[in-house]
């Protein structure tokens, strides 16, 4: 990566430059030709004598002279367009490809960073130096050389031709410029130390930002909320007092320049004038002049801020790069080509007098030597400040050792390709961290190492991915295809998707996650429209779930969904709509501003009732929730009224005992309304809903169904107990109807009833690949941390890896839990070599052989307690 | 039974008498009132607190030791189940329901982040309990004189 603005922009784009520049050039004649041809039409067409002329061996009158020069005027500002359209556009293009480039290779950077490079830079100040702060590169690149060279150009062939028209007015035109070449860098020079500062002071708000949202949590129980909010003050006020000052100096240049510019039409006039009256200069020679002096004032404002642009973006530029120039980047990514000299079993990986210093040369890890056999299994412990927890990472190849060497099969763990050893080795580290994405996503990506295939979807689609590719590689991005296969089914050791899944589903159940992965697939709303085969087979489920709640004992614990009937245990809206729809179309806390929703009720008579309704809920919630913090979990979980909505509810409860409902206007009671539409009568328990009111929400829901608009078709399906509804989760589909509230654990033992039917009928194993598709927020979030931690065990040995290393990555599991997936991943991995770092030595009697790490040193090394008494 | 009327229950039970109405009014709105039918147990001993309960209808009978024998008798505005909420510790006895009964629980997610909200709510239940203390200590010491003299 080149160290400056211009190196990088030669680099890459020479052959642009070069283009555009060429360009430039040619437009030149044509430019110089329309500024010279209004003169010629003045002096000679309009002002002229001796007609008829000659041009092109043909004889012209004045009039049609005049036009024909006319039409050749207009003939040249086409051309003069169309070159200056053209250059744009190839301009853009260039521009916009180098700032992919810059961004793909900084963004490369981030993956080659030696790890502990991460420690020194901070990742909030890492995501604005890509997105927004060489976005500026984009803008410029493709100026860079051709707005000096264009605007120089247009500058000195305006000159050129004043001073073709008199010197005199030539020298006068350009009277000032020194002057300005003189202040403007000095002025300038103090902006770009500014720049400087404000990036600096941008990007660690940036940090600060990111560091808050982090630690939300603790700064709310800390009560350190003022402190950070003075500490973002102060960091604003800084950026405030800087930006002020490059305001200031901006406009003192700009300014300065625009007085100039109007000084100069001073010595036309006076010494321009002079020479008319004396006969030395022709008027239109004059009128040419001051025209060319307008056009001169466009280009020179064009180079003077592009002078001010480039040394904004190089500094930019500059500083970005320099923090991605860490001493030591990892080697590029080698090819699948280049793998295949390492297949079979590698041998024996071998730690041979390892020391690992940190950035004080304290040392961490002190002469370690180690040998771990191929299929050996291995706990080693310590306490934390052993050097475990590093020596764990060494063993992965994720750490170099500052001396020594980590050896698999003779060969050198840092002379190996990196590939090789992220194919062969699966290192799980404590931190639980996934991808936003769906579960299969994330255990996946072990396996998706480069393309193995085309990605589903036509030729078409493959033409255009083609041409999306070659793109690409213009701008030295990935050349491969994210929609292409990517999944490496031999390196999970099956022979197809089916295969895989089953696997998947072991290693998921191994590591102790097929209960947590059967509530996601119950919870999940997978699309399963072409999966007809699993739609029956959850009909029969719900038949069958049907058919056990007649049982009288569970009868009572689920209100099955009645098209005719109205469902006590669901709410207003819930009844109206009889039906599930996709997240966001009817927002349940917003029903009330649903214009269909309110056309509805109308019909059915109930709108004046349910505002009437909706009034005492929003007493009651006035009442309960007025003075609770809207971030409180209480407020969360049992308002109706969002947050941003509760002062102005209570703005209105005050308005309606203050003035009467009547004087409610529209909007107001639509917000109210919402409110009616939450009601669950036997949840609630407010006694609001007759059996009137009752009889009229099951006309409201008949009303609802008939004329149901047509665009809510494709993100909403009505109850229908012979379909699957695809909005509704799998749960919901089986149950086909509301647990009812008010039974001690009704939820409990309908999901017992559910996964007895579920198991009964073998579908289990379907239900838990719908799970497969549950998405797992951002960073995990929906998961819990060890749910997370569970999901990065199986995603390494999904891959099958030779040696399975496990740095403390089952922390977060409960006691007995950490105990069974132990033994189960020994059981499953019992052919490759399991090494687990452990901070519970107890864990450790489950391995036959344990080392004991001290002080950075290996302090025991012999068959655990467990192997000795076996 | 609607919300208000069980509002008014709550409010007669001795645990929550000072508190203001309108946290008992939340308090009421959170819970969860639940129908049991004769024989069936609201917990047993050693089970995971979910909640207290309070009787609106009917009767349940207190069941503890290990031959779950009777100890005890609830009615309509008896609270049961609150220590253990408090406390947080497994269930030191069994309750069944003794006929058909009608209970609110109060779930333990609801009532103990109330309390860290509402220090004036934590306050009273404090001095209701402390009150308690006090009267089971009196009776020890009664108790004790009584032994004594016999």
């Amino acid at each position: 990566m080149q160290d400056t603005l211009f190196g990088f922009i030669l680099r890459y784009s020479r052959r642009q430059q070069f283009v555009i520049l060429t360009l430039t050039l040619v437009s030149f004649p044509f430019l110089y030709f329309s500024l010279d041809l209004p003169k010629i039409i003045i002096n000679e067409a309009i002002d002229g004598k001796d007609f008829p002329r000659l041009f092109l061996g043909q004889e012209f009158d004045q009039i049609p002279y005049l036009l024909l020069l006319s039409l050749i005027f207009l003939a040249l500002v086409f051309i003069n367009g169309g070159f200056k359209y053209v250059i744009e556009i190839y301009k853009g293009k260039t521009g916009e490809r180098m700032l992919r480039r810059l961004r793909f290779q900084l963004y490369d950077r981030i993956l080659r960073f030696p790890l502990p490079h991460f420690r020194r830079i901070p990742q909030g100040e890492l995501i604005p130096m890509i997105t927004g702060e060489v976005e500026a590169v984009g803008g410029f690149v493709g100026a860079a050389i051709s707005i000096p060279a264009f605007y120089g150009g247009t500058l000195v062939v305006i000159i050129f031709f004043m001073f073709m028209q008199d010197y005199v007015l030539g020298l006068a035109a350009i009277a000032l410029y020194p002057i300005q070449a003189i202040w403007i860098p000095i002025l300038q020079k103090k902006l770009l130390n500014y720049n400087r500062r404000r990036v600096r002071e941008i990007r660690r708000l940036a940090n600060v930002i990111g560091e808050s949202v982090r630690g939300v949590t603790d700064i709310h129980a800390s009560d350190a909320g003022h402190f950070l909010r003075a500490r973002v003050s102060d960091r604003l006020g800084r950026i405030y007092g800087i930006r002020y000052d490059i305001y200031r100096r901006k406009f003192l240049i700009k300014f300065l320049n625009a007085f100039l510019g109007q000084l100069t039409p001073f010595f036309f006039f006076s010494m321009g004038g002079y020479l008319v009256i004396k006969g030395d200069l022709t008027l239109g020679a004059l009128v040419a002049v001051l025209a060319a002096y307008k056009d001169l004032a466009s280009p020179w404002k064009e180079l003077l801020n592009y002078y001010q642009q480039q040394a904004a973006v190089r500094v930019k530029y500059e500083q970005v790069v320099r923090n991605f120039a860490p001493a030591k980047l990892m080697p590029e990514p080698p090819l699948k080509a280049e793998m295949d000299a390492y297949v079979g079993p590698l041998g024996d990986l071998e730690v041979a007098n390892v020391t690992l210093v940190d950035d004080f040369d304290i040392k961490i890890l002190d002469h370690v030597s180690l040998a771990i056999g191929q299929g050996e299994h291995i706990a080693i412990t310590g306490v934390e400040t052993s050097g475990k927890t590093e020596f764990g990472m060494v063993l992965g190849g994720l750490l170099t050792p500052s001396t020594g060497r980590v050896k698999l099969g003779g060969q050198d763990l840092s002379q190996l390709p990196r590939s090789v050893v992220g194919r062969r080795f699966g290192y799980v580290g404590n931190d639980p961290f996934l991808f936003a994405g769906t579960l299969r996503d994330n255990l996946l990506l072990g396996l998706k190492h480069e393309p193995v295939g085309p990605g589903d979807g036509g030729a078409e689609a493959q033409a255009l991915q083609r041409q999306n590719l070659a793109e690409a590689l213009m701008s030295g991005n990935s050349p491969f295809d994210l929609r292409a296969d990517w999944v490496d089914l031999a390196a999970a050791g099956v022979a197809n998707h089916d295969e895989l899944a089953v696997r998947t589903l072991r290693v998921l159940a191994c590591v102790g996650m097929d209960s947590d992965l059967y509530e996601m697939g119950l919870r999940s709303m997978g699309d399963f429209e072409e999966d007809s085969d699993s739609i029956e087979r959850l009909l029969a489920v719900r038949r069958e779930v049907r058919a056990r709640l007649l049982d009288p004992e569970l009868s009572q614990l689920v209100e099955p969904f009645d098209p005719d009937a109205f469902n006590h245990s669901a709410s207003v809206g819930e009844n109206i709509m009889f039906g599930a729809a996709a997240d966001g179309v009817f927002d349940p806390k917003k029903l009330g501003e649903n214009p269909y929703m309110r056309e509805v009720l109308k019909k059915a008579g109930l709108l004046d009732t349910g505002i009437d309704i909706s009034i005492q809920v929003a007493e009651l919630m006035v009442e309960l929730f007025s003075d609770i913090d809207p971030g409180d979990e209480l407020f969360e979980r049992f308002s109706f009224i969002d947050a941003d909505e509760i002062a102005e509810v209570k703005e209105l409860v005050q308005f309606i005992q203050g003035k009467g409902a009547a004087k409610l206007k529209e909007r107001q009671k639509r917000v109210l309304l919402s409110l009616f539409f939450q009601l669950v009568p036997t949840r609630h328990r407010l006694g609001l809903i007759t059996d009137r009111i009752m009889v009229q929400l099951v006309e409201a829901r008949r009303e609802f169904t008939k004329n149901l608009p047509d665009e809510y078709n494709r993100s909403f399906e009505f109850f229908d107990p012979g379909k699957f509804n695809r909005w509704a989760t799998v749960q919901d589909n089986v149950l086909f109807g509301k647990v009812v509230y008010g039974q001690p654990r009704a939820k409990e033992r309908v999901g017992e009833v559910i996964k007895d039917v579920i198991d009964s009928m073998d579908l289990r194993a379907t239900v838990m690949r719908f799970g497969l598709d549950y998405h797992v927020g951002p960073g995990g979030a929906m998961l819990t941390p060890a749910q997370r931690q569970k999901v990065m065990i199986a995603r390494q040995m999904l891959k099958r890896p030779d040696t399975l290393i496990l740095n403390d990555c089952l922390n977060l599991f409960d006691g007995a839990a950490q105990e069974a997936v132990i033994g189960q991943i020994r059981e499953e991995c019992r052919d490759q070599r399991v090494v687990a770092l452990l901070s519970q030595a107890g864990l450790a009697n489950r391995f036959p052989r344990v080392v004991l790490m001290d002080k950075g040193m290996i302090a025991d090394d012999s068959p655990s307690l467990g192997a000795v008494a076996e | 039974m609607s919300l208000k009327e069980e509002v008014e229950v709550i409010k007669r039970i001795p645990l929550f008498s000072k508190v203001d109405p309108a946290r008992l009014k939340l308090l009421a709105f959170a819970s969860d009132r639940l129908t049991y039918a004769d024989g069936q147990f609201f917990f047993h001993s050693g089970d995971q607190c979910d909640g207290a309960y309070v009787i609106l209808e009917g009767e349940a009978e207190v069941l503890a030791g290990e031959a779950q024998s009777l100890v005890a008798k609830l009615g309509p505005n008896d609270l049961f189940g609150e220590i253990g909420m408090i406390c947080n510790k497994p269930r030191s006895a069994s309750v069944r329901a003794l006929g058909a009964v009608t209970a609110l629980r109060i779930p333990t997610d609801v009532f103990m982040p109330m309390l860290t909200k509402f220090p004036e709510m934590a306050m009273e239940v404090t001095i209701e309990l402390a009150h308690r203390l006090e009267r089971t200590t009196q009776q020890l010491v009664e108790r004790t004189a009584e032994n004594a003299k016999q």
